[in-house]
């Protein structure tokens, strides 16, 4: 596959997908508010100015995740595997525990990497690179098991660090991939049954911890002061947003702390709480605008490797989405799974757009030429 | 290749359209989850979020004090500090460790939760008064844990350790079921302190103050992060008792060693000066919640600590009774001056042989020598003459088996029998032998010490039964509260009957007579012995155990003429009246000192008021 240049039309901007940018930039507006109402008088109260700085870094990232050819970084995704592959082991052994686990990269200027977060956009480039190659119609089971081996270095790695929470978060890339190669249909209903049968055997897998919180998600009422607290506040502070919501930084339970991580994992609860019912619809369909034109983007990619690109992004963002405002609504376990362009948090964010920027440069590149 | 016709991309147009719309299913239904929990379930959840961040914390009212007739306090407040508790049911798994911190009995605690908890109006209760440091300090350091309980300052009742006064003031402790349904705790609530007994009790309206209430909003570890409203509590009002601290502690002193009671009256008013009851309890135990154990030996102890033996006790009034009949008979005009009997130790009547408390006989007896020397045949001869109802009229006349009607809860009545009175209680006639041992201040009568100070001072007063009191009618029309002021019950002696009663009283302490150990030289003090048996001698001789010991009374009054206080005390198996009376005596001696003293400051601050009203001119 050759490289395809930008169309060289003198206006490189105009064919940017403006809808997809304006989306995600009242998003991560929204999102920089409310952090900066939830943290307020915190310890945390410079994270909105932080945030800030992230999205302005993320930006730039996207316009370089844009400009660079996806073929180009496809071609390359076996060397970032490859990379990821040494920073996650290296983490493992020589990183110094954060409380208690061992996610980030140092870096100089005392910041810090979330390695996970990064290795999501190898993995989109992976499952570019390894599904787009195929010209068969459907995939046999052994390709899809090697996949499923590819996927599971990095997910056993970054479940040793320990976060199975993002580690869970790659699967739905995985997961697109192998649906968008044409699996078969008794192939899936077969992998479905194998994980059905080993979500009994993960429990034991599963720290104290986290079958705490599976628990109390079956029964939210019975550990109210334990793990049902986080579930119980957010329930709450959702519920007296009412339709109107609060105000913003008015909101009674984020404001005096009733509601965990209000900037973090559970922004969104503080967005619910201050905004109400209105602001939710809002942002749910700025969310909703986001996702279909991602998948809008993938429709009309000029290639399977985009199409993969765009759709594995759409999967993601749909999955950490789902587990996280699921998890605000109490639909879903507490999981540590941040909101994507919500969520305060410098990787998340910063590795986000990079995606988003892939999704722009695939439909920069739409065209064959 | 031209667009559109990438063979994998328009084969997958099936699964990005299933893609498609699992997300618009996804977003459904985390709206769906929104809706129910912002729009359909609002208003439970703006009501658990105020649950979260609204707390209502007791601002306790002090209680007033309880002063003495001069505004020395009785009973005060000293500032403590108390765990309140918030009655939920999620903060059950706590309580272990709750009870544990504080050093308390854990069923009790959860007992006392199960009684509270279904009453929403009050959703506090007081877990522990009187914190110690040990005990703020485990709160401290588990605040986030335990975010149920708050620490709220409050007056705690601080009684004397010695137990002064202790019968008459009483003591508050938490309402208790049975007196939650009262009328005169209609305002109090679970988890309230009320006054229990005495003063406390009786006057628990006046003392008790209203408490105030802020709402604060709180943060998730319970500080407060401001203050949304603020009722102010109503201090409970101040009292000022008749008693005298002086005179209380004298009578105190007095009944040390005993069992017994002293009270002291002002006959012209019916203003109690002193009222003692040993022995004493402190009444400080019952402030903090006093615990089973100790509650229960002080209600089995033999000795009855928490009986007050002035209105509460009744005894037998042996010969302080006999005044009362030395004036039936003087009414009826039997004992003139002709009337004399001779006491040879003992006389027979109705077939049943009585003796005299003096063996060998008083010889030749007259009322006077009968009075001072205390002979029972001499009385025995009026009693059987008078009949039981004319000496029981007198003995109600003079406010016997009846209440006084003291400001004081519970007193009891006494017994002044009769023949109507043994059939309708007994369906029994009345043997002509117990007007023999009624007359004498036995059988059936029984009388509190209040009573026998209030029926000497009155017949002291010439007749003028005041009703008594330990707060005077003036004090309450002070503080507005509405009292009728009782008229004295009045029955008039003759004067000269007046006067030989007088005589006969001023004898018994004065000349050579029973009650000597009770004579003043400042003062002239009139008075009566008794001594009355519980048992029959001769069991008391056989058996010689302390409890059949005799009881010894003494009651007093002076001066003679126109008397300010009348004394009475008991000392339950004192064994004769030889103790009783100097406790008497030295009570009626501190008030007559205290008044001397008391008109040498007046006429010492006299010159120094004049000299700066010159001054000022």
């Amino acid at each position: 596959m050759s490289l395809r240049p930008l169309p060289k039309r003198g206006r490189p901007f105009h064919d940017f997908d403006w809808v997809l940018i304006g989306a995600a930039a009242l998003i991560a507006a929204l999102g920089v508010l409310e952090i900066y109402s939830a943290a307020l008088a915190t310890q945390w109260q410079d994270a909105w100015s932080k945030q800030l700085i992230w999205l302005g870094l993320g930006a730039l990232l996207f316009l370089a995740m844009s400009w660079i050819d996806y073929h180009w970084l496809v071609n390359r995704a076996a060397v970032f595997y490859g990379l990821a592959i040494v920073l996650l082991a290296g983490l493992l052994l020589f990183a110094e525990p954060v409380n208690g686990a061992r996610r980030w990269l140092p870096l100089p200027g005392g910041l810090s990497l979330q390695v996970s977060e990064f290795v999501k956009v190898v993995l989109v480039l992976i499952i570019a690179r390894y599904f787009g190659n195929f010209t068969t119609a459907r995939i046999r089971f052994r390709e899809a098991l090697y996949a499923s081996a590819i996927f599971a270095a990095p997910a056993l790695l970054v479940q040793h660090q320990p976060d199975m929470s993002t580690a869970l978060s790659y699967a739905p890339l995985l997961g697109m991939g192998i649906l968008l190669s044409g699996i078969r249909w008794k192939h899936a209903a077969a992998a479905v049954l194998v994980l059905m049968l080993a979500v009994p055997a993960g429990w034991w897998a599963l720290k104290p911890y986290q079958q705490e919180r599976i628990v109390a998600f079956m029964h939210p009422e019975d550990d109210l002061r334990g793990a049902g607290y986080q579930p119980l506040q957010s329930r709450i502070a959702v519920g007296a947003g009412g339709i109107w919501g609060q105000g913003f930084a008015r909101g009674t339970q984020t404001q005096l702390r009733f509601l965990p991580v209000p900037h973090t994992d559970f922004v969104f609860a503080a967005f619910a709480e201050e905004s109400g019912f209105v602001g939710v619809f809002l942002a749910m369909a700025l969310y909703f605008a986001l996702t279909m034109r991602i998948v809008h983007n993938a429709r009309t990619a000029a290639d399977a490797a985009g199409m993969l690109i765009a759709m594995s992004v759409a999967a993601l963002l749909l999955f950490q989405l789902l587990v996280n405002v699921g998890m605000v609504v109490n639909k879903m376990p507490v999981t540590g799974i941040p909101l994507p362009l919500m969520s305060y948090g410098g990787s998340g964010t910063v590795a986000f757009l990079m995606l988003l920027g892939l999704v722009n440069n695939v439909r920069l590149r739409r065209f064959t030429n | 290749m031209s667009p559109g016709e990438n063979p994998l991309r328009r084969s997958r147009s099936v699964e990005i359209a299933l893609f498609q719309y699992a997300a618009a299913a996804v977003f459904l239904w985390l709206l769906s989850g929104f809706w129910q929990l912002q729009v359909q379930k609002s208003g439970i959840y703006a009501q658990k979020a105020e649950q979260n961040s609204v707390k209502s914390l007791p601002i306790p009212a002090p209680r007033g004090e309880i002063l003495d007739r001069d505004g020395r306090p009785i009973v005060n407040n000293a500032p403590s500090f108390s765990a309140t508790l918030a009655a939920g049911k999620a903060y059950s798994a706590n309580l272990p460790d709750i009870a544990a911190g504080l050093d308390l009995p854990l069923d009790r605690l959860q007992e006392r939760l199960a009684e509270v908890s279904p009453n929403l109006a009050r959703d506090r209760i007081v877990l522990k008064e009187n914190l110690s440091i040990a005990d703020m300090a485990f709160l401290e350091a588990h605040r986030a844990q335990f975010r149920e309980i708050d620490i709220v300052q409050s007056q705690r009742r601080f009684y004397s350790a010695e137990g002064v006064a202790a019968h008459v003031v009483g003591y508050v402790g938490e309402i208790g079921k049975a007196e939650l349904a009262m009328r005169e705790f209609s305002l109090h609530g679970p988890g309230d302190k009320i006054g229990k007994t005495g003063i406390e009790r009786q006057y628990n309206h006046l003392l008790a103050g209203k408490d105030g209430r802020r709402r604060l909003l709180v943060d998730n570890r319970g500080r407060s992060q401001g203050v949304i409203e603020s009722i102010a509590a109503q201090p409970g009002r101040s009292l000022r008792l008749t008693l005298d601290l002086d005179l209380q502690a004298v009578a105190e002193m007095g009944l040390e060693g005993y069992r017994g009671a002293v009270v002291a009256l002002d006959p012209r008013n019916g203003e109690v000066l002193a009222m003692a009851s040993a022995p004493v309890f402190s009444a400080n135990a019952f402030v903090d919640g006093i615990d089973g154990k100790e509650w229960k030996r002080l209600l089995e102890d033999p000795a009855k600590p928490l009986l007050n033996r002035a209105v509460q006790g009744q005894w037998a009034p042996g010969s302080v009774f006999k005044p009362i009949v030395a004036l039936a008979a003087l009414e009826k005009g039997l004992a003139n001056s002709t009337f004399r009997t001779t006491c040879t130790g003992s006389r027979t009547y109705f077939g049943h042989r009585f003796r005299c408390h003096a063996r060998r006989g008083h010889g030749s007896v007259s009322l006077n020598e009968a009075m001072t020397q205390s002979c029972d045949i001499y009385f025995y001869e009026l009693g059987k003459q008078l009949g039981v109802d004319v000496i029981a009229e007198y003995a109600r006349r003079a406010g016997l088996g009846a209440k006084t009607l003291i400001d004081l809860p519970d007193e009891a009545a006494g017994i002044v029998p009769s023949i109507d009175w043994k059939v309708r209680l007994f369906r029994e006639r009345w043997y002509a032998g117990e007007t023999i041992s009624f007359v004498i201040g036995q059988g059936a009568l029984t009388v509190t010490p209040l009573q026998v100070a209030q029926a000497i001072g009155g017949l002291a007063m010439g007749g003028v039964w005041h009703r008594p009191r330990l707060v005077s009618p003036g004090q309450l029309a002070e503080m507005r509260e509405g009292h009728a002021r009782r008229e004295p019950r009045r029955a008039p002696l003759a004067p000269w009957h007046s006067r030989i009663i007088r005589q006969l009283l001023w004898g018994v302490v004065n000349a050579g007579g029973t009650g000597a150990r009770a004579r003043l030289d400042a003062v002239d003090v009139c008075g009566k012995t008794g001594t009355a048996q519980r048992v029959s001698n001769r069991t008391r001789l056989e058996h010689n155990r302390p409890e059949f010991e005799d009881d010894a009374w003494f009651v007093g009054y002076a001066p003679c003429r126109e008397p300010e206080i009348v004394v009475a005390v008991l000392l339950e198996n004192g064994a004769h009246s030889y103790f009783a009376a100097p406790v008497a005596r030295d009570v009626i001696k501190a008030h007559f000192d205290k008044k001397k003293r008391r008109q040498l400051q007046l006429s010492a601050t006299r010159p120094t008021l004049a000299r700066l009203a010159e001054r000022t001119q």
